[in-house]
């Protein structure tokens, strides 16, 4: 086990974790976002950049600073290695340049979006964004591709984090599925003929950090904030059948995994349960699911059962707990 | 506990001669009445006279069209997840081909509803709405017989074709 002092709080980590693991061992406000890394999918970071942070001294043996900002995501710790996050101005000048860069591309569609409410590119940019766009310029546009009846692509909503490419690799047999050309002009692309089927690839929305891959069969039907989520499981034999399903009254409007506080999914689940399963009878209904006390997930739900998580700190000192 | 010190002891006490007759009293009640009947008017005759209304007042709401008569409201909900009341619900749909004088993005409300019943104007719809559709105009709600006839869906939500951007109809957030 060795030290690491993440924003003054140490924690002793196993040697090889990164940093943003090692911050999200410790957990609060010390943990970097991250857009591109996903740590069920291996290979996955080191494209965004939203999870820079300083490291002021590299290690016991050679304290010398690292010369430049590092992705937390794909830096491994060393033994009494310090780190800074939030509590340099440095890191959080960068971030704050590192959304600008991600939404230069990025349409402010949100309106129309149906990740809008559950986007981890809103949230960034909520918490680290500048409050108005420098940028002037036309955004990239692309053609429509048409990827199935299942699965809608925006390729314009896109930020390149290769999240649904590593699914495609990881969890589906064959990969038909990838980034085609370079820099400005890449886009997540699929040979038509080869639309996919894979029974998991319906994972790739719940990878997609913006709205860039979204359910079809949700499309426009809600908006997340209207729609209450619920744990529910079903025997499946494909998948751990473990899903959380979005509720309107007595009807399911879609099926997701369940995701962690880090927009993570616990368990991969099939297209089946993703796609066909929409009857309440499908589903054994274990209650409902947590909702952080500043999503929007949360509005107007909170005398009818939704669970929504009281912060820590409420303010003036006032500490529960 | 005592708030004021105007407060006047009750006594039961038996009333003399004059006051008995009562007439010193209804004199005075009506001399106050008289006074009355000379004063400024609170009130106007409505139908007739119209008051000036406040810069800032709240009346009946409207769904904007663009400069090219396209519907800006894309549904997207915030108006009802800021609505305070829970008086709005709409439900959207997909914009199809040939559509697009009609509706400016992709998406739109193919059904809107207010219940003015629950709606107080307390214009937070408007200020939520990200794509300039909803305003509350400076017209007033008029008044029905039947419940059923505050509940305000697009046909008299939505900016009739033809008007302009004037505001009567539409009002600017600050002037």
């Amino acid at each position: 086990m060795i030290k690491v002092t993440i924003d003054g709080v140490e924690i002793m980590v196993e040697p090889g974790t990164t940093i943003l693991n090692a911050a999200r061992q410790a957990g609060g406000d010390i943990v970097p976002p991250a857009m591109c890394y996903y740590s069920k999918l291996k290979g996955s970071g080191g494209k965004c950049r939203t999870c820079l942070v300083k490291v002021s001294a590299g290690s016991e043996k050679d304290p010398r600073p690292m010369p430049k900002l590092v992705a937390s995501c794909s830096t491994p710790v060393q033994d009494g290695m310090v780190v800074q996050n939030i509590t340099s101005p440095e890191v959080l000048e960068a971030r704050k340049g590192v959304v600008e860069f991600l939404l230069i591309n990025h349409p402010l569609d949100c309106p129309v979006c149906d990740q809008a409410g559950e986007c981890h590119l809103q949230d960034l940019g909520f918490q680290h964004g500048s409050a108005k766009t420098r940028y002037e310029e036309e955004r990239r546009q692309f053609d429509k591709i048409d990827i199935g009846d299942k699965i809608q692509l925006h390729m314009t909503r896109c930020i390149l984090c290769y999240r649904c490419v590593y699914t495609a690799d990881q969890i589906t047999n064959q990969r038909v599925h990838g980034v085609l050309k370079r820099g400005d002009a890449s886009e997540i692309s699929t040979y038509i003929e080869n639309v996919i089927e894979n029974d998991f690839s319906g994972n790739v929305i719940d990878v997609c950090p913006v709205g860039a891959l979204t359910d079809k069969t949700f499309r426009f039907k809600s908006r997340v904030w209207f729609v209450k989520p619920m744990n529910a499981h079903r025997d499946c034999n494909k998948c751990s059948g473990k899903v959380a399903i979005w509720m309107h009254g007595e009807e399911v409007y879609r099926v997701t995994g369940r995701k962690d506080k880090y927009g993570e999914v616990e368990e991969f689940i099939c297209n089946d349960c993703r796609f066909e399963k929409k009857q309440k009878s499908d589903w054994v209904i274990e209650g409902p699911r947590e909702v952080e006390r500043w999503s929007v997930i949360g509005q107007n739900k909170y005398a009818v059962g939704t669970k929504v998580t009281a912060p820590q700190n409420i303010g003036y000192g006032n500490i529960i707990d | 506990m005592q708030l004021t010190n105007r407060s006047k002891l009750v006594v039961n006490k038996e009333l003399s001669w004059s006051e008995k007759l009562y007439l010193p009293a209804i004199f005075s009640g009506m001399m106050i009445t008289i006074k009355h009947l000379f004063r400024k008017k609170a009130t106007i005759q409505y139908p007739e006279q119209k008051r000036e209304f406040s810069k800032v007042y709240r009346g009946k709401h409207i769904l904007k069209r663009d400069e090219q008569g396209r519907e800006n409201c894309t549904a997207c909900g915030l108006c009802a997840v800021s609505c305070p009341a829970e008086a709005i619900t709409m439900v959207s749909a997909e914009r199809k081909k040939g559509e697009e004088h009609l509706y400016r993005e992709e998406k739109y409300a193919s059904s809107y509803e207010i219940n003015m019943l629950r709606c107080i104007f307390c214009g937070l719809c408007e200020e939520a709405c990200p794509k300039d559709a909803i305003y509350l105009t400076e017209e007033l709600m008029p008044a029905n017989y039947d419940r059923s006839n505050f509940i305000y869906g697009k046909d008299k939500l939505v900016q009739p074709l033809g008007t302009s951007a004037h505001p009567k109809t539409y009002k600017p957030y600050k002037k």
